[in-house]
């Protein structure tokens, strides 16, 4: 919480050494966690819902809506996904809006693992190689599985092509207080994110589950944790649960890691996910990146939506600012 | 990093829903009508100096006649049965949420406050307000004070221009509730919105003489307050014409209440939840430019995280957005006048002046109205001039402590006691801090929280009586 810090941004590869001393056992983590400041939720709450007052029109929407698209991790990651889906999703991440080729593409295209190489290829064939491929992993949803099958379904997703992975951290070890369980899980799938034959590793997205973390405090600490092992992002929920992203918890854990490049001088993204449906709620997101974290992270390189049917919406109100008149679900495409 | 910035697109209000007209005259007996005298005034748009309207001046002679409408609409007002009185206020209340867009506007003009404010805290609390005593209306003798508690008679109401019409609220919905009529002056500089509130009066068919605006500069309000047929003095203003009033009213049968200045203390101990804290510390001194009695216009903080705090303050001080009011994305507005503006200014410049270290937003400022930055200023002692006299602008002086006893030591050092903040997640310290605090509203990790059925007052030079709750009502009833 020292300085606002200008150091320049880059993911982070290691327990940033500023604060290697508090993760040296899990006794120094666990008083380094508890000693972080409580959260008031009255006032955070209070905070986003002001934020979410802001009324952004014009040049501004466009700017946002542009912005948000770019921002999107296009997902599916239901147990009927299938090739055909997911190669239907990778033209539409490609080419949002086929009446408007200057609509810009989404950032990545989010699915589990075994479609990570089918939508590789798709995007590679279909204009999208600007497109990473994200792929959840460690028995996502619910992370309950041991820790060797998670780093062998991370190290599959990273063979068939993944460019990034969200994992999801084990909330019962959370839960129970092993701090230290939870910060090796993520540094053991941050090291199989590597690539056995060189090349840029594949970039780390960490799920709280903040639904299931369920206070603050424990999102704030779930931040923290995180960021100290590693994480290249911090992810708000698997959409598979009750709470997913709000704009409180949101809010939270853009304060975290604008402290943590504060006291680090290491940047690490943001991605809610689950809930975002429409272009209003991104553009109330951007607000708070734009007024907690700042602009700094106001790229698809420090901010995500997890989301699909958020995606339709923007484009819709894409092609209202455009052409001044409301256009409809028909005529966005359905994918 | 981006290669663009997000700039937000001006986003104006429109004042289209809210018609001014040119002139207004004094609201006497159920009716507009020009000042005896034939003098007038105008009032301006703070944030451009544009002029609004003209408006009547209200001489002794135009006191004498709304005090009479006052005295003739009382003995059938107070003859009402409670829930009769009930239905008046409700529909009052109703009529105010539904043209609160329409005031909400005319405040921002009048006021120079953001419309962000007026929209989301002035008129819902103004509803708020008459709801909650409309409620009282019928139930005065379940309110503990007394069996029969019967209504004083005609209540003189002075008011300032921080909240135009939330003080109005605060003054005549209990007021009504228990039975009373009023005659109300509204500040100099803010008198439109309590103008229309007169015609909210006529549209819920409130019989004449019940409410009486009559609108004027500080002669009138003495005038007022001076009048030997009032029975009620109700003031909320600065302490230097608090204490005038109070040498008036001295003496007389006239009961009194006061709601003066203040020179809040915002607390923040080490354990405090730092991100909340620095939004309640903005919201206790830049909320209304700081024009708000009960400001949290000192910042007690402890010392060994002072460092850490004020950078976070500073951080989020650059991300206030000052400007046009009338802009939905507008977070600090115009100061309310000219003199007002020059009185903070001569205020700060005596804190630089006597060694502070004074600190500012960056921000543009328009051209034309009356302008302040956000400005805070550190290294302040009890001593100087900026941490005992209230600034009623948008002025934090910084102070630090040691240890809990220092803090409340520091905090009570002041000739006030309106409000105070206590920032801990540690809850025995905030009852205990509590406890300790001279002040009569302590708010605890929170700041500049308003609710109706919260009573409101202040300790020592900050007045007396309350308001608010169901102790406001007692300010309006004679309960021997």
């Amino acid at each position: 919480m020292s300085s606002a810090s200008t150091a320049t941004a880059s993911p982070a590869s290691a327990p940033a050494s500023a604060l290697a001393d508090v993760t040296a056992s899990d006794a120094a983590l666990r008083r380094y966690l508890h000693g972080l400041p409580g959260v008031d939720a009255v006032g955070l709450e209070a905070r986003a819902a002001t934020l979410g007052t802001r009324s952004i029109k014009t040049t501004a929407k466009a700017y946002a809506i542009d912005l948000a698209i770019s921002m999107i991790d296009l997902t599916t990651l239901e147990g009927a996904d299938t090739p055909g889906k997911v190669r239907s999703l990778c033209a539409k991440g490609a080419n949002p809006d086929p009446s408007d080729r200057t609509t810009p593409q989404v950032a990545a295209i989010c699915v589990y693992s075994d479609m990570a190489a089918t939508a590789k290829k798709a995007l590679s064939a279909g204009g999208g190689s600007g497109i990473n491929v994200a792929s959840v992993a460690t028995a996502f949803p619910s992370g309950r599985a041991a820790l060797s099958v998670k780093l062998a379904d991370t190290r599959e997703a990273v063979a068939a092509g993944a460019d990034e992975i969200d994992m999801v951290i084990d909330r019962g070890a959370f839960l129970a207080g092993d701090y230290g369980k939870v910060f090796e899980e993520i540094q053991a799938v941050k090291d199989a994110c590597r690539r056995p034959g060189g090349g840029e590793p594949a970039h780390l997205k960490v799920i709280f589950e903040n639904g299931e973390l369920s206070t603050y405090d424990n999102i704030r600490r779930a931040s923290w944790l995180a960021m100290l092992a590693g994480a290249d992002f911090i992810k708000t929920s698997t959409g598979k649960v009750a709470v997913n992203a709000t704009l409180p918890n949101t809010l939270l854990m853009l304060e975290a890691v604008r402290d943590f490049r504060a006291a680090t001088g290491t940047q690490i993204g943001v991605k809610p996910a689950g809930g975002i449906r429409t272009a209003k709620d991104a553009i109330r997101y951007l607000v708070v990146v734009n007024e907690t974290a700042g602009p700094d992270w106001l790229s698809p390189d420090w901010f995500r939506f997890g989301a699909s049917s958020l995606l339709n919406d923007l484009l819709m109100q894409r092609q209202k600012l455009k052409t001044g008149r409301y256009s409809g679900p028909d005529y966005v495409t359905v994918d | 990093m981006p290669d663009q910035i997000f700039e937000y697109a001006p986003a104006p209000e429109s004042r289209a829903i809210v018609d001014i007209a040119p002139s207004y005259g004094l609201f006497i007996d159920g009716e507009f009508r020009e000042a005896a005298g034939g003098k007038v005034f105008k009032t301006v748009s703070p944030a451009t100096e544009e002029v609004l309207s003209e408006v009547a001046q209200a001489d002794g002679e135009d006191v004498e006649a709304a005090v009479r409408a006052a005295r003739a609409a009382f003995p059938g007002w107070s003859g009402l049965p409670g829930t009769e009185r009930a239905k008046y206020i409700f529909r009052i209340a109703r009529i105010l949420q539904e043209r609160a867009r329409e005031l909400a506007v005319l405040e921002t003009l009048d006021n120079g406050k953001p419309i962000r404010e007026t929209r989301d805290a002035d008129l819902p609390l103004v509803a708020a307000h008459f709801f909650y005593y409309a409620g009282w209306a019928d139930k005065l003798e379940h309110a503990g004070l007394g069996p029969d508690p019967r209504p004083l008679g005609v209540a003189g109401q002075v008011i300032p221009w921080n909240f135009p019409l939330l003080m109005l609220a605060w003054k005549i919905a209990p007021a009504l509730a228990t039975g009373n009529t009023v005659v109300l002056k509204p500040a100099e500089t803010t008198p439109l919105s309590a103008l229309f509130f007169a015609d909210v009066c006529r549209q819920a068919g409130l019989p004449r003489g019940v409410v009486n605006i009559i609108t004027g500069d500080g002669a009138t309000g003495a005038a007022l307050v001076a009048h030997p047929d009032i029975d009620k003095v109700a003031f909320t203003g600065s302490t230097a014409v608090g204490k005038a009033i109070a040498r008036t009213v001295a003496g007389t049968r006239k009961k009194l209440t006061l709601e003066l200045g203040g020179k809040g203390a915002n607390i923040v101990f080490d354990d405090a939840p730092v991100d909340q804290a620095v939004e309640g510390i903005v919201n206790g001194i830049y909320f209304n430019q700081g024009q708000v009695c009960c400001a949290g216009s000192r910042l007690l903080v402890q010392e060994s995280v002072q460092d850490e705090l004020l950078d976070a303050l500073k951080r989020r001080l650059r991300t206030l957005r000052v400007g046009d009011p009338m802009d939905k994305n507008t977070d600090v507005g115009a100061i309310n006048s000219a003199e007002q503006l020059a009185r903070i200014e001569e205020l700060a410049d005596s804190g630089e002046a006597e060694g502070a270290e004074r600190w500012s937003a960056p921000c543009e400022l328009p051209g034309n109205g009356y302008w302040f930055a956000p400005t805070l200023f550190t290294g302040v002692s009890q001593a100087h001039r900026i941490a005992r006299e209230e600034i009623f602008g948008p002025v934090l002086s910084v102070l630090t402590f040691r240890t809990p006893d220092e803090a409340v030591a520091k905090a009570n050092n002041t000739p006030y006691g309106l409000s105070a903040g206590i920032w801990t997640e540690k809850g025995s310290r905030i009852l205990s801090m509590a406890n300790k605090l001279r002040a009569g509203v302590v708010w605890a990790n929170t700041f500049n929280k308003f609710d109706p059925t919260s009573p409101f007052g202040g300790y020592k030079e900050s007045g007396f009586g309350r308001e608010g709750g169901r102790h406001g009502l007692e300010a309006y009833l004679d309960v021997r």
